[in-house]
């Protein structure tokens, strides 16, 4: 059984449906990609995944669970952890308090109202280690806003990365990114692959087929393909849709 | 054992620089206050304004929630100090213990309603609550005294057991009031620095990446209200004293407004001490301006305009600026790209 599975889900804005009965599994401890074309629904199916919407049909299934509906919040706590295609960051945070807001240790000891957060080194700590993990080290202590594009985007995924999580939804992580920043960051991708199950949103086709273990194919709301990125190159509706070229 | 240095580092946690400064500054208000021409009660409705202010922040400022009916809860508290010594005992603890407690409870109903909401919606609810304890204070007579308020409310002496300070004169007052405003500061520093203020300026930053990373954040707007309304209370306590009454005047829309003024002014939006800094500039510009024209308010407003429209940060984000741009010079690098501004516990 997949760690996360989602059955015939269904969401539409008003008269258009944007996921049309999507089946989707993402196996624990593999990178699973999500690829298609500006519009096809793949940001609605993450923020359906991850409880931003509620599907209008359809199953999430985690772990067994049926997690359909259920709010950001509860989702989050569950171990589902994101990242988001336009930055979300807590810009007048240094990155080290973005980092440590994710850690599970702070959001336990979120109702504390007299115990100094700035001199609780174990949050710290932890944090420090995650922005390690990602190439943030000796940033720190910069505000967000003043962090380069790149870093960012890597404050993104350490945000979520530092929550724990059983596996970790990004969106479109390289959007933005120059050929070394991308780089980089598939570096930090094939790192995290070892440690977390990911699920990977992305327009960049070369940088998701280096490094997926499947990939599915989302046109129209729909799924049309699916499969490891060998069987992807030569499928005729990728093909068609001009996905095999680009990879 | 502990190191000296342990203890110091402990005890910066609780008491900083800024708050010596201003224990300083408002512990010397009583010996000069006169010889400047102006009186002790000035100092008494300063301190309870800035206590307010304070608590009227933690929403505000710390949290990102425009109310403009705070001064419903302010009135409360001061409602509910007069009617417990009427009502219950003369006792000053168990009044400011009401006081509190009343303002928190309606403001933990109010927030019920609230919490889901944020910006304007959330703005324009406060107003709708305000003007509904506004009318029911107005017409409650039998309770509230109605137009007439609440009359001959005592400043009942400060009793600790082995000793007790006597409030009625002004000075008297202001020093108890002093000693509020004190504990308040740390508590509400504290608070500001705590995990959980670090929450509450997280939900200001970006309240959908909180609940993504698995806070309640409805919960937590909801605690910002009561613990904001709970120190509103306290502050509309103290001033029932010093008035001698509870008056339904302090729970118009015009002193809600007054209290939003003082705080963007001062810059609570981008400093802990913006309140202070605000409630102090609206009483000199009162005092001082209006013992020169009575159009006062005009110029003060005038005040309010160009400072939301050149410097929104208000007088704190003015004077960080300033130390930004002399440290910049000092140390001879370009002020560009380099930013101190930060949260409100700063």
């Amino acid at each position: 059984m997949a760690l996360l599975e989602a059955h015939r889900l269904h969401k539409r804005f008003g008269d258009r449906v944007v996921l049309e009965t999507i089946d989707l599994a993402f196996e624990e401890g593999r990178l699973s990609g999500i690829i298609g074309p500006n519009g096809a629904g793949k940001t609605t199916c993450f923020h359906v995944l991850t409880g931003r919407y509620r599907p209008d049909g359809g199953r999430i299934m985690l772990d067994g669970r049926d997690i359909t509906g259920l709010t950001p919040r509860a989702i989050a706590r569950m171990g589902i952890s994101r990242s988001f295609q336009l930055m979300n960051l807590f810009d007048d945070f240094s990155a080290l308090e973005n980092v440590a807001l994710a850690v599970p240790e702070r959001r336990r000891q979120g109702f504390h109202m007299l115990r100094d957060a700035r001199q609780d080194s174990s949050v710290a700590d932890k944090a420090a280690a995650v922005l390690a993990r990602v190439g943030l080290a000796g940033k720190e202590r910069e505000l967000a806003r003043n962090l380069s594009y790149g870093d960012r985007r890597a404050l993104e995924i350490c945000m979520a990365l530092a929550a724990e999580p059983r596996i970790l939804f990004l969106d479109e992580p390289t959007s933005g990114l120059g050929t070394e920043a991308t780089a980089r960051l598939a570096d930090l991708v094939r790192r995290l692959k070892q440690e977390v199950t990911l699920v990977i949103i992305e327009h960049n086709m070369r940088f998701l087929f280096d490094l997926a273990d499947t990939v599915a194919v989302i046109q129209w709301g729909q799924v049309i393909a699916r499969g490891t990125p060998e069987t992807l190159r030569a499928d005729k509706w990728v093909k068609a849709s001009n996905f095999g070229m680009l990879a | 054992m502990r190191t000296a240095p342990g203890v110091i580092a402990r005890l910066r946690g609780w008491i900083t620089e800024p708050m010596l400064v201003a224990f300083a500054v408002f512990g010397s208000v009583p010996f000069w206050i006169n010889q400047v021409g102006l009186y002790p009660y000035l100092g008494v409705e300063v301190l309870v304004f800035c206590i307010f202010a304070l608590g009227f922040n933690v929403l505000f400022g710390h949290t990102g929630l425009p109310s403009f009916g705070h001064g419903a809860f302010f009135g409360i508290g001061a409602y509910a100090m007069g009617l417990t010594q009427f009502h219950l005992a003369p006792n000053l603890w168990l009044g400011l213990l009401a006081a509190t407690l009343v303002a928190a409870a309606f403001g933990a109903a109010v927030a019920c309603f609230i919490s889901h909401r944020r910006g304007i919606y959330f703005a324009l609810m406060t107003i709708a609550f305000s003007q509904l304890f506004f009318f029911i204070a107005s017409k409650w007579t039998s309770v509230t005294g109605g137009e007439d308020g609440l009359i001959n409310i005592r400043r009942l002496p400060a009793d600790f057991g082995i000793v007790s300070f006597p409030l009625r004169t002004n000075p008297a007052l202001y020093w108890f009031a002093f000693a509020c405003f004190a504990v308040i500061v740390v508590l509400l520093w504290r608070l500001a620095n705590s995990p959980f203020g670090r929450v509450l300026q997280a939900i200001k930053q970006n309240e959908e990446r909180v609940a993504f990373l698995g806070y309640n954040v409805w919960l937590y707007k909801w605690l910002s209200f009561v613990l904001s309304c709970a120190v509103t209370g306290f502050a509309g306590g103290i001033f029932a004293m010093g008035q001698g009454g509870a008056f339904v005047q302090v729970m118009s829309l015009q002193w809600s407004g007054v209290v939003v003024l003082m705080v963007l002014i001062g810059g609570g939006l981008v400093s802990f001490w913006g309140p202070v800094i605000g409630t102090v500039i609206y009483f000199i510009a009162r005092d001082l301006l209006g013992a020169y024209t009575e159009t006062w308010l005009l110029w003060f407003g005038l005040m309010f305009m160009l400072m939301v429209m050149f410097k929104p940060e208000g007088a704190a984000g003015l004077w960080t600026e300033l130390r930004r741009r002399t440290r910049a010079v000092r140390a001879r690098i370009p002020a560009a790209g380099f930013r101190t501004g930060g949260p409100v516990g700063t």
